[in-house]
């Protein structure tokens, strides 16, 4: 379990997961705010149904699990583009 | 700050046909698409696709993407390629990126989101290991960008897209060592199936993958037997050299924008995971909001081109561009969707959508 990945963008193991869940963290986003799961370039594309999976098998069906919270931007953005923007907006005004 | 009439994300089969048939009703019509070229999966799809007439049967799924492309200049379309969509916000802005150069915002007067779908992943030992890949990305590489991608394979996953990567390999020189299922029996359709069978490549039903071997890449792959309970039986393990393993468990619907934008969320296992809700008329609980395509659950290219019609038929009926044989249209769409899905195969989808149904009035 300790070589089982299931969040490849932070390096997060099966073991990990399993053991987070035994000491009560029994939702997507709790697991995410211990570990980064879910937060690197893939936004939780990989481990997301791994994580329902895993928490299924605990006793957590998915009908009743929470997803995680998503929120833009999907991918990477250099602040410096959202400056440029936020001026052209001013300009146009 | 770009205003539109109708922005449709994703220029795969669904977002392109939402396009025509809603520019054909006289919404002016923006697409973004992330990649470099439009066409979605069908640009790597060299296979003919089933169905009927009006889904381009008989047809390889590269050709179907000619075919929308020269439909798609015929009208008030504006194509913006390499362009991400990065959210969609309360107020209904919409957000994007062009390439890594232009952060742009955008305020359409609808949405209809045909982002497709991604590969699902599994849980094994040394599943990080470089070799270990999606039987999709595998696709890519060798048919799009023309990259042998291995030497020897061993295929995870005999639903239609691993017995029909698993033959293109072959087809490419490369060499499959065999195809795994974890389920009893062939998910895909029998007449790839056999294809494949006939090439003399064994597909193991009731086997999985035990662990991923090597140090600095794959060398092998332990594979093992499964009871009826999905459980390991010991001392089936064998040992398999190959230096590619393709996952192909199947995909799961891309809604991350939907979920952005509050759209109700539902875990339909039929449809291939989160799916949003949405009316006949294909708008999710969000006004003005559509969905089309593997997006809203996931089926094949031909459901999602007919789809794609409906959702761009109606959106542009919200934006009050309503044709005259509106009814007409919708009516059959509606039928030939039901065609596609009559039978055993549809069952599942025909189960699925039955629960992702929103019904605004109740």
């Amino acid at each position: 379990m300790e070589n089982t990945i299931i969040c490849r963008c932070s390096d997060v193991t099966l073991l990990r997961v399993r053991q987070l869940i035994a000491d009560g963290y029994t939702s997507m986003d709790e697991i995410k705010r211990i570990t980064r799961l879910g937060m690197g370039s893939c936004q939780g594309k990989t481990c997301s149904l791994l994580i329902m999976r895993e928490l299924a098998a605990a006793g957590f069906p998915p009908a009743t699990q929470t997803p995680q919270t998503t929120r833009p931007p999907a991918v990477g953005v250099k602040l410096e583009l959202i400056a440029k923007e936020a001026e052209n907006n001013e300009k146009q005004r | 700050m770009i205003t539109c009439e109708l922005l449709v994300i994703g220029a795969g089969p669904a977002g392109l046909c939402s396009a025509i048939t809603a520019a054909k009703s006289g919404a002016s019509v923006v697409v973004l698409e992330r990649s470099p070229d439009i066409g979605g999966q069908l640009i790597k799809q060299t296979h003919m696709f089933f169905g009927s007439k009006e889904q381009h049967a008989s047809t390889r799924g590269v050709d179907i993407a000619e075919i929308l492309r020269e439909e798609i200049a015929r009208y008030d379309i504006k194509l913006m390629l390499d362009t991400t969509a990065l959210g969609i916000y309360e107020d209904g802005m919409v957000t994007a990126l062009y390439k890594e150069e232009e952060y742009m915002k955008f305020k359409p007067g609808a949405i209809i989101v045909a982002t497709g779908a991604c590969e699902r992943f599994l849980a094994f030992p040394n599943n990080d290991l470089p070799g270990v890949c999606g039987a999709g990305a595998v696709q890519t590489l060798m048919n799009v960008y023309g990259i042998m991608p291995a030497k020897d394979v061993v295929m995870l996953g005999a639903g239609n897209i691993g017995l029909i990567v698993s033959y293109q390999l072959m087809q490419a020189g490369v060499n499959v060592k065999c195809i795994l299922d974890a389920a009893p029996k062939i998910g895909g359709y029998l007449v790839h199936a056999s294809k494949v069978a006939r090439m003399g490549v064994p597909i193991k039903t009731s086997h999985t993958v035990k662990r991923a071997i090597g140090e600095d890449h794959l060398t092998a792959v332990e594979i093992v037997a499964l009871d009826d309970k999905f459980n390991q039986i010991p001392g089936t393990e064998e040992i398999i050299p190959a230096d590619t393993l393709c996952v192909s468990v199947g995909l799961t619907p891309l809604c991350e924008l939907l979920a952005m934008a509050g759209c109700k969320l539902s875990y339909i296992p039929q449809l291939g995971g989160m799916v949003p809700l949405k009316t006949g008329e294909y708008e999710t609980s969000v006004p003005n909001i559509f969905v089309a395509g593997d997006t809203s659950g996931v089926e094949e290219a031909s459901a999602a081109m007919v789809e794609g019609h409906i959702a761009g038929l109606c959106a542009a009926k919200r934006l009050g561009h309503i044709p005259e044989d509106f009814d007409a249209q919708y009516s059959s769409l509606n039928r030939q969707l039901m065609a596609l899905r009559s039978g055993p195969a549809g069952e599942h989808i025909r189960q699925g959508l039955a629960s992702a149904c929103l019904n605004k009035e109740a």
